[in-house]
Formats: structure tokens, sequence, C-alpha cells
């Protein structure tokens, strides 16, 4: 941990709304180190995107980022737009959720990717296609050179996500972060592109954020995990760890709502995720939790080591001892 | 691309047949050619009448006499015209070319303005520029033609001569009256006017169709992946937003300008101005048929090879559409 790539400290990211100020990340710290493969999960609506596209400089004018994101020494946060341009792809990229709308459908895939290439190297056209049809190549794309001459319509999902992969790791970043990439696509798949991944990650040392729901992805290849409600971290641990003793009551829902063989019926997290419009008092979780006590009105929990894992449960160590 | 053109125009030959066949039964429906020869010409004789209907292909049978008036028209043995008994094709070549001179003039400034317009408002949605271009162009599109063209009229005739001695922009015709041979400037000066009561439709309605789409283009996921590249802002725009942007806009324009060469009927009244609309509106008030079919005929023409060009033009600018 001691080189962390990737230092986000006490990120918030409010959005202006004409029903007022929206606070969607709420003081969010992380590190990610270099070559590493993290994982950042939540449910819809829980701030986990909007960090990173905090951190891209690719949030909405209504937004206002504060706090700091630290990328290889750079300061990210408040950069001007020329610096953002020339991290953007460069130093850090991002795979977006829906290939399907991702790739634009009046440019020819290699020249898609040749852009991202000429837009930080120096090279000419031709070098730019013929590294192209190589990175269509790595990513397992076959007869890349025919490929890389065709449009997006002409690919499937799962072709196109790896277009998508390929385009991204194009100026080998230090860092990728891959915004549900495979939530859009079938279950087999998934699989694959999990794969194309892990291999980008070992191949050219790239740190990858990983961003899901889905913590069936999550334990297929991740390291650590940082599990994210209304704007803030609330556990983190290693995978291992993290499935064996979950500290949080939130992760335990999260796992006890995961089909397994065997099992019945799956048990859902009850209620809704909190208005973050009004967010309330104390621990964001506390009106679906069935630990809940008193004392979780009061403050904002925050992390705190539990064995191995951080948690952000009060009652964390309690409800861990076996009953 | 090729072989869908080569297909469609031929396929448009049996369609401009057919749609021939509805517009000349109209037409004898609706004005009744062998009355209005009669009125016109008061003290023609029978036997003249009777060439009258052969050539114009005027049998009291519909099917036998379109065929009578295919046979004529195809061989470019056109009938003269009831009243004054003229050659049709230099009347209909002169209004042809002069509504295409207008329109054409129209549309280049009204479609250049408009998209210009639009994405300049696009740029800064809900902003003070939007709002701007938004409200001017529903004044625009809200305003006839007839009411901007009196207005123009007022303004830069009656007025102007009232405050400055002199109109500034003439009000009718292609030439001063008398006037003969060609004069550019001239010309010019009489284009002025028309042309800005069409051209102000024609902004006001491509400014609102650029801004929609562009809107719609900017706020797409291949436009974060764009910006997430770190490409230029303006390279963002260029080749990722206005090339998506354009497509549905070029296809509107293309069917647009080919309802043009039908004329702009009231632009052209109020301003004397001799084209495509002025000519029909008065061989349909003579009720003269010889003048009409050949009118009618190119119309049709023109709307069938505007399809084909809007549709060549998308199949160009989209890749996801193949023509075959």
């Amino acid at each position: 941990m001691s080189e962390s790539i990737l230092q986000i400290r006490d990120l918030t990211v409010t959005f202006a709304t004409p029903l007022g100020p929206l606070v969607a990340v709420r003081g969010v710290d992380l590190d990610v180190g270099a070559g590493e493969l993290v994982a950042v999960v939540g449910e819809s609506g829980s701030g986990k995107s909007v960090s990173f596209l905090a951190a891209m400089g690719l949030l909405p004018s209504t937004a206002t980022v504060q706090g700091s994101v630290m990328l290889d020494g750079v300061q990210l946060v408040g950069a001007s737009a020329k610096q953002m341009r020339s991290v953007r792809g460069r130093l850090l990229s991002m795979i977006f959720q829906d290939p399907l709308s991702a790739l634009n459908p009046v440019h020819r895939i290699g020249a898609q990717i040749s852009e991202m290439l000429r837009a930080h190297q120096k090279m000419s056209e031709r070098a730019a296609r013929a590294r192209a049809v190589e990175l269509l190549e790595v990513v397992g794309i076959p007869q890349p050179g025919d490929r890389a001459m065709q449009y997006p319509h002409e690919f499937s999902g799962g072709m196109r996500q790896r277009v998508v992969i390929a385009m991204a790791i194009a100026n080998s970043p230090k860092v990728l972060i891959a915004d549900e990439p495979t939530t859009a696509l079938d279950v087999t798949v998934q699989a694959q592109i999990l794969e194309v991944i892990q291999k980008v990650q070992k191949q050219f040392g790239t740190a990858v954020v990983l961003i899901t729901h889905d913590l069936g992805v999550v334990a297929r290849v991740c390291d650590r995990v940082n599990v994210m409600y209304a704007g803030r971290f609330v556990e983190r641990a290693a995978v291992s760890d993290l499935f064996d003793a979950p500290t949080h009551p939130y992760t335990r829902g999260l796992l006890a709502s995961l089909p397994q063989a065997g099992k019945e019926r799956l048990v859902p997290i009850v209620g809704f995720p909190p208005n973050m419009l009004r967010p309330p008092s104390g621990c964001a979780f506390r009106a679906r939790c069935a630990d809940a006590i008193s004392d979780c009105e009061h403050a904002v929990p925050e992390l705190r080591a539990v064995g191995a894992a951080q948690s952000a449960c009060i009652r964390a160590a309690e409800l861990m001892q076996p009953r | 691309m090729l072989r869908f053109i080569v297909r469609r125009l031929a396929w448009s030959i049996p369609t401009l047949f057919f749609v021939t066949f509805l517009v000349y039964i109209a037409l004898r429906i609706g004005t009744d050619p062998v009355e209005s020869y009669k009125r016109i010409n008061p003290r023609v004789t029978p036997a003249k009448i009777q060439q009258y209907i052969e050539v114009n292909g005027l049998d009291p049978n519909y099917v036998r006499g379109y065929f009578q008036w295919l046979v004529n028209f195809v061989t470019l043995d056109w009938p003269r015209s009831i009243k004054g008994s003229r050659e049709v094709w230099p009347q209909l070549k002169d209004a042809l070319a002069n509504t295409l001179r207008l329109g054409a003039a129209a549309s280049t400034v009204g479609i250049s303005v408009g998209l210009l317009l639009g994405i300049f408002a696009a740029l800064r949605p809900g902003g003070r520029r939007d709002v701007t271009v938004n409200t001017a162009a529903f004044v625009g599109i809200s305003i006839p033609p007839y009411v901007s063209a009196i207005l123009l009229q007022l303004l830069f005739a009656v007025y102007w001569s009232r405050w400055f001695g002199s109109t500034l922009f003439p009000t009718s015709g292609v030439y001063p009256p008398g006037h003969t041979g060609f004069n550019l400037v001239l010309m010019l000066k009489h284009m002025v006017l028309p042309t800005s009561v069409v051209a102000i439709q024609i902004i006001a309605v491509y400014a609102r169709y650029m801004r929609s789409s562009l809107l719609d283009v900017l706020s797409s996921e291949y436009m974060r992946t764009a910006r997430s590249k770190g490409i230029s802002e303006r390279r963002v725009l260029f080749k990722h937003g206005l090339r998506n942007a354009l497509i549905p806009v070029v296809t509107i324009a293309a069917l647009d300008v080919g309802a043009i060469v039908g004329g702009l009927i009231i632009t052209e009244n109020i301003f004397s101005y001799p084209g495509m609309g002025k000519y029909f509106l008065s061989a349909f008030g003579e009720g003269d048929f010889p003048l009409l079919m050949p009118w009618m005929v190119l119309i049709v023409a023109s709307v069938l090879v505007f399809n084909l060009l809007a549709d060549v033009s998308y199949a160009w600018l989209d890749p996801r559409i193949r023509l075959d």
C-alpha cells in the first residue's frame, strides 16, 4: 500500500438540483496500489460511478467536486481542463457500462482507437492504425485487421466491450476504471470480459478499479473490496474476508441476496436507499438495518478496523461474535 | 449503393406514370379543360375544339385520354396554352429557373444560418443565447410569409423611400418593368426581399431541428467516451457530435428542398415573382390544362428525385443504414 498510484482523500461531490444541493459522494477515501485490482461495490445511486467520473473530470457542470484525487502524484481535483485532457486516456482511462452506446456509430473501430493513440502519442496515422490492430488482437478480437475497418454496429455486445477495453488501454494507462463493464452483457460473455480485464492488468501492470453491483464478479477477480452505501464506504476488506465474515449489516444483506446453489430463497434487503437530498442523521443504513439501535442515529459512523477489515458499523465487533 | 440508385430510378418510372395518371384525372374532374378552352376562346369553331381535345388527350374515356396525352407528352409534342396560344416549355423553363434561383438562395442562406444558430443554442442549453435563439425561432415560425413579406415591403420600400428618398430593395418582379437582357445586380436586388421572407422560415425551422438533434447527441454515451479520450473539446464536438447530429437534419433538408421546386406560392404572389408557384396559380385560375400537366409532371419528378437524394444522403452519413 506504500506506493499507491491513485489516492483519493475526502472526495465529496455535490450536484446542484432544482430541489437543492444533492451530495452524492460524502467524503470518500481510497488507495489503489500500482497494478492492483480493486472492487467498488454498491447499489444504483450509491455514488460509486460518480466518484470516478469526478476523478476523470467528466461530471456535468452542475457538479461540484471537493477533496483530493492524486494520480501518480498529480492532483486532479481543480486541475485545468488542459491538464485533465492530458491525463484522460493517458494515465487514467475508463470503460463504460454499455458498450452498445459507448462507441461512436459513424466512425470505424480502428479510427476510434487510433484517435485515442494520436491524442497522446506522436505517431503517424498509419502507425496508429497498425497499433490499433495490435490492440484489438490483445483483447482477443479475431481477424483484427478486417475488424478494424468495420463499424460498431457490426460487432456483438461482448466484442464491442473488447473494443472499448482496447481503446482504454491504448496508451497503457496507470489506472483503468471499469464502470460496470459486464452489466450489459450475457453471463457467458461476462466471464470472457473479466478475463480480458485481468489479462490487461497482468500484462500491462495497469491498476484496475472495478465498479460493480455484482458480488459474483468481485469474488472472481478482485483482491480488495470497498462497499459503498449512500455516498460513503461502509466496509473495506480482502475478498475472502468479506465473503467469510462480513462486518457491516449492509454487506451481509448483499451477500444474503446473492443466489447460491442449494439456497431456497433469496433474502432481499428490505426498504429503499435513502433520499440523498434529505439523508437521515447518523448511519444512512439504519432504517433498513435489523440490528439498528438508538445510538445509530447520533453520528455518522467512521470506518474502523474490525479484525483485518474496516467497517463503518458501530456494532460491528459485537455483531461479529457468534451468537 | 449504385445498384440501389439505379433500381430506385427504374422504379420511379412506373411511379411517375401512376401519379401523373392520378393528376390527370384530378385535373379533368377539377377544372373541366374543354369548358375552360371554350370560355377563354368564345368564338372557337367545333373543329378547333375537336383538335384541342385530341392534342391534349381529353377523350371522354379517362384511360384512353391519358394515353393520348402521354404519347404527345413523351414525344415532346406539347400542345400550346389555351390563353394566348403560347408554347408551354419556354414559360415553364423560365418559371422553374426563377423558382430554383429563389429556392436555392433561400435554402442556402436559411439552412446554413439555421444550423449555425442551432449549434450555437445547443452548446449552452438553458443559457441566455439558447433562450434567445429559441424565442427568435419560435417567432420566425409563427409569422406567416404573407405577414413578414408585407412588413419587409413596408420597411424597405414604403418607409425607406419616405426616410431616404428612394426604396432600398424593389418589391416585385425579377427586373424593373421594361428591362431586357441579363443584369446580375438588378436581379439580386429583386431577389433580396422574397429570399428573406423564405429564409426567415427556413432559419427558424432548421435552428430548432439542429438544436434538438445536437442536444440529443451531446447527451449520448459516445460523447462521454470521446471526452474520456482526452481529445480537445472542439474535436469532440466536430468529429463526434456534429456528424451524428447532421444525419436527421440532412435527410429532412433533402425533402424540404425538393418541395421548393413546387414554388413558393404565397411569397411569389406577393412579390409578383414569376416562379413555379405563380405559374401554377395563374394556370389553374384559367383552367389551362396544357400549362398545368407539364408543371405537375415536373413536381412529381422532383419529389421522386429528392426522396432518393434523402435516402442516399442518409446512407452516406450513417454506416448503419444499408441500401439494398
